[in-house]
């Protein structure tokens, strides 16, 4: 038990700006197939060390077949809440989980230098528990950590509707389920919140038998993936409106609202636009009446190309699509990053009006039938995927995996895993820092990326930007 | 030298109300997060009434039972060990089992004057005033309630529920004028950077003041008063 908050848990936005740049990064390692193990790469970012920019540690799981996907933190800013005032947590552990095996990983990362394992939650207690499985999303809120899940109960995940669970943020046993009433939600992803207004949004992908094996192209072309996102009375643990983007936008993924918890928007990224191939970003908002409202501010045009030159699910299409698949948003509500996975591009756009984001600048890298280059002359297979941003936001770090089964649709006869940086500068201006580029170990894909002391994607701040 | 000790119970109520006020706790980070949230000047003044509300409701609700009691029951001094011994194992419970109350959680943030009394509740704050308000309570009594009349009997009621809202306004007072201290000067002087820099983990000086005002009620009941 401590007797000072955790030097990293910060009261807004603005002071987690202002506060030491980050020394390590974790990134998560996924085997290239399950006969692989998976890992957390430690990765050393103090500017005055001689492997500054390299793997420096990593630790391995005894297990196979886990397919370690997205993961976050069990503390945050959001245990300074006046509220639950539980300050005196540390930020210290990375809860990861395996989304194929439904396997979950505590790593204890104090040292980062020597992380560990802490603690392993088989399979079989979430599924008992909780009658979910695939767990995916974290984050640590009112009375614990938040884990999404991307499957409901039987072998195949489709017996009843995914959901979202509560674990214990001390002991990480698992509470149950929090919904008490889901109205029409029945597909699950990714899942954020103002803590302050009270709200949560979740989003859809699909279910399991639509994602393991690859995407299933007569799904995708009759819109059966997720198309929807919900809004949550966070506390009572309601579904207060179900709002459907349109049929034809399909996976409604990453959610990202305003870290300034005095605003309510925020944006969620959809992969395709099954009618013109694009790419959308939603931005989503509150109105006076309390309605949630939402409006397409981004979209990015597929790019025509010889169906010789793309993958077997393309080459009906004559053209690449954009392939949103991640989007991250900087701790000023200025800049959205948006990744383009197929056409191998991450654009930065300036969304300083959320309703009228414009387009700030875009890097190159890998990309479908293209294959940039890095700056550095190296390949960057696939294409940029997880993005994280650091809390002062002057970089801006991604991997290149998606998923294990859709690296190799998209992507067949490439393999590997890489960690870029751009920076940004005073400016906004935003490039590709050519002397950061890691290869991951052989064998091993590379996914989401998590800063020491918190970045933009996991911390929830309970006071605004004063 | 009866005198000089009632004085001292009463500062005992008042010192325990600054010591609940400035300790985070009891809710001053919410009138900050109210008025930076709001951005209106009427923000942290509602919040922190709201707050005085319901801490003043949790503790007029765990002193009026022992009012009723001390009316009801004939045994004085078993009643102020008993609540002196209630005190030590509220003390001991929160040394013991270090989890944060979860209900706390589940509070709509508005709602200001629940979280107020919850979290006062879960805490034993109210509990920490029993033994000096009974302290008090026999200051008043003229001998053993059972010595007097039926009048007389009421009379000492009334003067004991008086006293219970004294003890638990006075207290409230003091509560919120330290927190409204500390909130304000976090608020206009400090900057947010002062929540994260005050906010000290008082859970087991907490835990162990309460044992120490049990003790106290259970030596203040044999030793008179």
């Amino acid at each position: 038990m401590k007797i000072r908050p955790d030097p990293t848990f910060h009261a807004s936005p603005k002071l987690a700006m202002e506060a030491p740049v980050e020394n390590f990064a974790f990134t998560v390692m996924l085997g290239k197939d399950a006969s692989q193990h998976d890992g957390l790469a430690v990765v050393d970012l103090r500017a005055d060390s001689e492997a500054y920019g390299e793997i420096v540690h990593t630790v391995m799981t005894p297990t196979t077949g886990d397919e370690f996907h997205h993961f976050g933190w069990n503390a945050c800013s959001s245990a300074l809440s006046p509220l639950s005032g539980h300050a005196f947590m540390e930020r210290r552990y990375l809860i990861v989980p395996g989304i194929r095996s439904s396997r979950i990983y505590i790593f204890d990362v104090k040292e980062p230098l020597k992380a560990k394992i802490h603690k392993v939650i088989e399979p079989e207690e979430v599924f008992e528990k909780t009658g979910y499985s695939r767990p995916h999303t974290i984050h640590c809120g009112p009375e614990g950590i938040y884990v999404s899940t991307l499957g409901g109960g039987g072998a195949d995940g489709t017996d009843g509707p995914p959901g979202i669970f509560i674990m214990d943020c001390e002991t990480f046993e698992i509470i149950g389920r929090y919904e008490m009433d889901r109205g029409k939600q029945d597909k699950h992803y990714d899942f954020w919140w103002n803590l302050p207004q009270d709200y949560m949004v979740s989003s859809e992908w699909g279910l399991p038998p639509q994602f393991e094996g690859g995407v299933v192209p007569e799904d995708l072309l009759s819109n059966k993936y997720g198309h929807s996102i919900h809004f949550w009375d966070l506390r009572a643990r309601k579904n207060v409106q179900t709002m459907d983007f349109g049929e034809q936008y399909q996976m409604a993924l990453e959610i990202r609202p305003a870290h300034d918890p005095t605003k309510s928007y925020g944006f969620c990224g959809v992969v395709v636009d099954t009618a013109n191939l694009q790419g959308a970003i939603f931005t989503w908002w509150r109105d006076k009446d309390g309605k949630w409202k939402s409006k397409k501010t981004i979209t990015i045009d597929p790019r025509p190309e010889d169906p010789e030159n793309l993958p077997e699910l393309l080459k009906g299409f004559s053209a690449v699509p954009p392939l949103v698949t991640d989007i991250d948003l900087s701790l000023d509500d200025k800049y959205l990053y948006v990744a383009c996975w197929g056409l191998g591009e991450m654009h930065q756009y300036d969304v300083s009006d959320p309703m009228n984001p414009v387009l700030n600048g875009k890097i190159e890298l890998g990309g479908i039938a293209r294959e940039t280059k890095h700056a550095n002359g190296k390949a960057f297979v696939y294409g940029p995927q997880m993005v994280e941003i650091s809390r002062d936001g002057k970089r801006v770090y991604w991997t290149n995996s998606l998923y294990s089964s859709w690296d190799d649709q998209f992507y067949p006869h490439q393999e590997g895993g890489q960690m870029v940086m751009a920076t940004v500068g005073e400016d906004g201006r935003f490039k590709l820092d050519p002397d950061f580029y890691i290869n991951f170990p052989e064998g091993h894909r590379a996914h989401q990326i998590r800063l020491e002391g918190g970045d933009c994607s996991t911390d929830s701040f309970c006071y605004p930007s004063a | 030298m009866e005198d000089l000790s009632l004085t001292a119970l009463w500062w005992a109520v008042i010192f325990s109300g600054l010591y609940h006020g400035i300790n985070p706790g009891m809710g001053w980070p919410l009138a900050v997060s109210a008025a930076l949230m709001e951005r209106k000047h009427g923000a942290m003044p509602k919040a922190l009434v709201m707050l005085a509300l319901g801490h003043f409701i949790a503790m007029i609700s765990i002193l009026l039972p022992f009012t009723l009691m001390i009316f009801l029951v004939e045994r004085e001094i078993e009643i102020r060990v008993g609540a002196g011994a209630l005190v030590i194992m509220m003390g001991i419970y929160l040394l013991i089992n270090r989890g944060h109350p979860r209900i706390l959680a589940r509070v709509h943030p508005a709602r200001l004057v629940l979280w107020s009394f919850l979290a006062a509740m879960a805490h034993g704050a109210g509990l920490m005033l029993v033994p000096i308000y009974l302290g008090i309570c026999g200051h008043l009594e003229p001998g053993s309630v059972s010595a007097t009349g039926h009048a007389a009997a009421q009379s000492l009621m009334s003067n004991n529920i008086t006293a219970a809202f004294m003890v638990a306004t006075a207290h409230t007072l003091a509560m919120t004028g330290a927190g409204a201290a500390v909130a304000v000067i976090a608020y206009y002087w400090f900057g947010l950077k002062f929540i994260v820099r005050s906010w000290f983990n008082l859970d087991i000086l907490w835990a162990i003041s309460l044992t120490l005002v049990g003790t106290f009620g259970i030596y203040s009941a044999y030793s008179g008063h």
